[in-house]
């Protein structure tokens, strides 16, 4: 059956060592949609990063989550992938002997099996990889080396752009691409991602932030606080916690927490 | 019960019963070394876990088995060798086929190759250059603790013989197959001499095959001789199968100037034992050490390394890794020894090891002394399994969970792989150990390099 979302999250519980993380949390994007989802340290914003790809670090203990229609908790990471989900690593990881060329061949052609489609010519591949390039504005110097070795932390955070266009994700979650970033790799970042999207492509910006949302526009901003989305409404809601900050949101959010508490007594 | 003395028993009788065939025909001067060598072979025994050196690995296996035969080859198997054809792709090398330690023509003189290198049967050396062949035979055999060095000095009678005279220099690598084919089983014991001198260049590629299912045991020493200025590599590739076991005793001694380096490739083998030393006896001279092996179900593989800083301002690398899966058991055992007068050493080395199963065991021993006080020494070792962050990180791509731990494996492997200096070799031996971590080359048992 068609559905109109890309992804639906619904009542998703998580925990970490038995310790509940994410309590309770609904989302749903549409494609086509930018959501960017806010929140202070330890809200559990990269757990669902790591539920949404499959990462076994976190056990889902409620809830269900839908990609196209079909259940995403069931699917092996790689099979997420292959439908077409993208994480952005938070921290990229180093992969001494792993050529940035024979990653992305393997992932793309593994890609295309799922897909039903010939693996590319080695032509195609390289054709495919500097267009890619370009888009992006990634060194040659950089693609031929092992996959994210001695790059540096802005590097590394293009690299994971260069790999989202390789592979041309439906849904692309961002974990704090923004940190660690100077102005001038923010903006190349964040024009290779509008660059590389589609109008069908969905994208889930995470960060403290607001300023990747400059240029990265969000079409929703939802506030996570305590494993919980607690406030969701247009971009305006990133400039009124860049301004100020985020514990107006906590207050709010514990007082509401304390009387519902409190009124059940 | 103690294996050992009817093991020793029965090489006695070898010995005594050998003036029949093998004294007669081999080099004078192996057989003046017999009497002597058997005497410490006797004194020292095979060694066992009480020697540090053996500590983690276990001979009884291969030693403990009633070999049918010692010495020569018969005729039928040389017409086996013969046969042989190396059909590595792109290898542009001088290639030479040795049986169960002798070459099929040892009786005929040595071979000049273009650039001036002689090669050939050490019978035939100790004929065309005896004096060469005396000033440097049993003379880098350092090893006082290790009853089969010794074994092999007694019972030896053939051997691969390189001389590489002063500024020569061959630009090929020279390929040595040694091929082990009998219809019955043999304890083989191959003796081989290398002089490189000043100035010369050789690279050296030696590829252990065994192309038939018996019981095979080798014990083989390679004296190798780096004059001043020189450069030498030697790169070994061993392919042999289950039943086969394989120790190699190899002595490289280097004067001032020198550069040399070794790098053992296990892929396969049910024991074996790779000891490698290295000496350093002028300045300015430099060495390396690799081993990279893949063991599973039964097999043991271990390297012993000692390198021996006796001149001031010289460099030493020793890198080995190891992926071990099933019950498979490694050891690798490291040593740099630094002399009172070796200042300004730079010694370095690691050992990293990957073990993909509960129940397969790796024992790593650093061991470094030191009396010289203006040095640089460092060492390390590590045993863990695959990383799953970057397991992870593969699979976030798309790519499976099999072909990602495949990727890691021969991305580990490749750190080791990635030292060896010619590449059309390198790009072989990559795909010698990809095909071996996916498991393509087990079922191809008799030989890796033949294999269609």
């Amino acid at each position: 059956m068609e559905t109109e979302f890309l992804i639906q999250i619904k009542d998703l519980k998580a925990s970490i060592d038995d310790k509940e993380i994410i309590k309770g949390l609904s989302l749903e994007v549409k494609p086509g949609e930018i959501h960017a989802i806010m929140g202070p340290n330890g809200s559990g914003k990269s757990t669902l990063a790591n539920v949404l790809t499959g990462r076994d670090i976190a056990t889902v203990t409620h809830g269900t989550v839908t990609f196209e229609g079909r259940n995403l908790l069931d699917m092996s990471p790689e099979e997420r992938a292959r439908e077409g989900i993208f994480l952005s690593f938070q921290y990229p990881i180093e992969i001494p002997g792993v050529s940035m060329v024979n990653f992305m061949k393997t992932a793309i052609n593994e890609q295309r099996k799922h897909r039903g489609l010939e693996p590319l010519s080695a032509s195609d591949f390289l054709r495919h990889m500097r267009e890619k390039k370009e888009l992006v504005e990634i060194d040659s110097a950089l693609t031929n080396r092992s996959v994210n070795e001695g790059f540096s932390g802005g590097e590394k955070k293009k690299n994971e752009i260069f790999q989202m266009a390789m592979l041309e994700p439906r849904l692309s979650i961002l974990d704090e691409t923004d940190s660690g970033l100077d102005i001038d790799a923010l903006r190349i970042v964040a024009n290779g991602v509008n660059k590389i999207r589609r109008p069908d492509t969905s994208v889930i910006v995470i960060t403290h932030y607001q300023r990747l949302l400059d240029y990265i526009t969000p079409d929703y901003v939802h506030v996570m606080y305590d494993g919980r989305i607690v406030r969701s409404a247009g971009p305006e809601l990133a400039l009124e916690l860049e301004e100020r900050g985020y514990d107006w949101i906590r207050k709010e959010t514990d007082v509401a927490e304390e009387s519902w508490t409190t009124g059940r007594k | 019960m103690d294996y050992r003395p009817e093991v020793i028993e029965r090489l006695s009788a070898a010995f005594t019963e050998g003036p029949g065939t093998f004294l007669k025909d081999s080099p004078g001067l192996f057989n003046r070394y017999r009497e002597s060598a058997f005497k410490d072979f006797l004194r020292l025994g095979i060694p066992d876990r009480t020697n540090e050196a053996y500590r983690y690995t276990n001979l009884e296996k291969f030693l403990n088995y009633k070999y049918q035969e010692y010495f020569f080859p018969q005729p039928a198997d040389f017409r086996e060798a013969e046969k042989f054809h190396c059909e590595v792709e792109d290898l542009d090398v001088w290639n030479m086929v040795l049986l169960n330690g002798f070459f099929p023509h040892g009786d005929e003189g040595l071979v000049m190759l273009p650039g001036g290198i002689w090669l050939g049967s050490m019978r035939a050396a100790v004929k065309q250059f005896p004096s060469l062949v005396e000033k440097h035979y049993n003379r880098y055999v350092t090893d006082g603790t290790d009853g089969l060095v010794p074994l092999n000095t007694a019972l030896a009678s053939d051997g691969l013989f390189i001389y590489a005279p002063k500024n020569t220099a061959y630009t090929k690598p020279i390929q040595i197959v040694n091929l082990l084919h009998s219809d019955r089983d043999i304890f083989v014991q191959d003796r081989n001499l290398v002089v490189v001198e000043e100035g010369a260049q050789l690279s050296l590629l030696s590829c252990d095959h065994a192309i038939s299912p018996q019981r095979f045991l080798t014990n083989t020493i390679t004296e190798i001789y780096v004059g001043p200025n020189a450069h030498f590599d030697i790169i070994r590739v061993q392919n042999q199968h289950n039943n086969s076991g394989k120790i190699t005793h190899t002595f490289i001694h280097q004067e001032r100037d020198s550069f040399a380096s070794s790098s053992n490739i296990s892929l396969h083998g049910g024991l074996i034992r790779n000891a490698t030393w290295h000496y350093l006896g002028g300045e300015n001279a430099e060495t390396h050490s690799y081993g990279l092996f893949l063991a599973d179900k039964e097999q043991h593989i271990a390297n012993f390394v000692k390198v021996d800083h006796a001149a001031p301002n010289c460099n030493s690398t020793q890198l080995f890794k190891g992926v071990l899966d099933d019950n498979a058991s490694g050891a690798f055992n490291g040593r740099i020894m630094v002399h009172k007068d070796a200042q300004k050493t730079n010694a370095y080395q690691s050992n990293n090891n990957i073990l993909l199963s509960e129940t397969a065991r790796m024992d790593s021993k650093p061991q470094l002394e030191i009396y010289a006080d203006d040095v640089k020494c460092s060492h390390g070792a590590t045993v863990g399994q695959l990383d799953e962050n970057a397991l992870f990180y593969l699979r976030s791509r798309g790519i499976d969970v099999r072909e990602a731990r495949l990727m890691l494996m021969f991305a580990f492997a490749h750190e080791v792989v990635k030292n060896i200096t010619i590449e059309a070799l390198r790009d072989r031996i990559d795909e010698l150990v990809n095909k071996r971590l996916r498991g393509e080359l087990s079922r191809c048992a008799s030989c890796a390099i033949q294999c269609n």
